[in-house]
């Protein structure tokens, strides 16, 4: 960051929160600087391409560091959360397999978000598929609706959370693209961790993204696109 | 008239000293200067942390000084990192005087990332 921007947020640091109104007792009207991130924005399309080529059979580096970054248990029985997994599969004909990691697919159409009564699944502006989980009721309509199996629900309480992942107890969650670390700047950790460099992130509406010119030039395919959900996670070699 | 003026005031007086007597001591952590002086944050810091949590998971706006983190990050006890551990830890000292019931914790982390971070480590 340069010198001149990081002045610019220590003053609205300073000055942030100076402008809030009170118009009545107990209600408040905001009209705070906002200093540290901007609001997500709607030209930005978050999405990720996996290279089924590079992706080893028996590696799990991308699922390991998931539930490093989120918090996750790691086990794998019918009530533990698993935001990513990893799926081999088979062509029975010839037995040639394919090895490829699966998780929430940041449908443009999410059905999850269709379903869901309380508007606690939303669609982020940059196409980031969330549950707010200050609202979800933990109904769990999202999870029959998700045609990828994508979504956990907690069954337990929780103790000892990350504190830029919240999850707790009666709420549904999935993949969130690690959306505290892109807005960060960072890569979501799967994609990091991929030492084979299976897992392509970027910003699919950027023209000078490595995601941009790929989609463009190599053969991809989104799971069960005859759904017409629109993905953002794309997949090469299937 | 006087009379019920100066009754009202005797009876107000040992009230209000008593309330102050009985208000919680809460650990108030590393403290310093918070983002709002102490009487505001006492009546409005609820709305504040509404009105952030709507901004920060709906829209992507993160205002670091107002995060929820940066709460506990500041007023985690210094000697056991937490805002919940103990009838003193500020949250839930007051919480309990005042008898609201606070679901916060459920998800989001009661200690400071780096007690979270050695526990990992250890
Ligand atoms: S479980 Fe939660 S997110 Fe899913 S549909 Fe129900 S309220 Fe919405």
């Amino acid at each position: 960051m340069s010198d001149i921007d990081t002045q610019r947020r220590q003053f609205l640091k300073t000055s942030a929160g100076a402008a809030a109104i009170a118009i009545a007792p107990g209600m408040m009207l905001y009209q705070t600087v906002r200093a540290d991130t901007a609001a997500a924005s709607s030209k930005v399309r978050w999405g990720m391409l996996i290279d089924t080529a590079q992706c080893k059979e028996g590696c799990n580096d991308c699922v390991t560091a998931c539930n490093k970054e989120n918090g996750l248990s790691g086990k794998t029985g019918a009530t533990d959360s698993q935001w990513i997994r990893k799926i081999e599969i088979k062509d029975i004909s010839n037995g040639h397999t394919v090895s490829l990691p699966m998780m929430c697919q940041h449908c443009e159409h999410p059905p999850c978000v269709d379903v869901c009564p309380t508007q606690a699944s939303f669609k982020r502006a940059d196409g980031i598929v969330l549950v707010d989980r200050h609202l979800c009721i933990g109904c769990r309509y999202c999870m029959m609706a998700c045609p990828y199996k994508a979504r956990s629900f907690v069954h337990e309480t929780l103790t000892d959370q990350n504190p830029d992942v919240p999850r707790g107890k009666g709420t549904v969650e999935s993949c969130s693209l690690c959306v505290h670390r892109i807005d960060k700047g960072q890569i979501p950790a799967c994609a990091e961790a991929c030492q084979n460099k299976a897992i392509l992130f970027g910003d699919l509406n950027d023209a000078n993204s490595e995601i941009y010119k790929k989609v463009r030039s190599a053969a991809t395919v989104q799971i069960r696109a005859d759904l017409q959900l629109n993905p953002g996670v794309r997949y090469q070699g299937l | 008239m006087r009379l019920l003026g100066s009754l009202l005031l005797c009876l107000c007086i040992p009230a209000a000293l008593a309330a102050e007597a009985n208000a919680p001591k809460l650990d108030v952590g590393k403290g310093g200067e918070c983002v709002k002086d102490t009487q505001w944050m006492r009546k409005n810091h609820m709305h504040m942390l509404k009105h952030q949590r709507n901004e920060t998971v709906r829209k992507g706006v993160r205002v670091e000084a107002e995060a929820f983190k940066a709460c506990v990050e500041c007023h985690a006890s210094t000697s056991d990192n937490s805002v919940t551990a103990r009838e003193d830890s500020f949250c839930v000292g007051c919480h309990r005087y005042a008898a609201v019931k606070i679901d916060c914790f459920e998800c989001h982390a009661s200690k400071r990332k780096e007690a979270l971070a050695k526990k990992e480590t250890k």
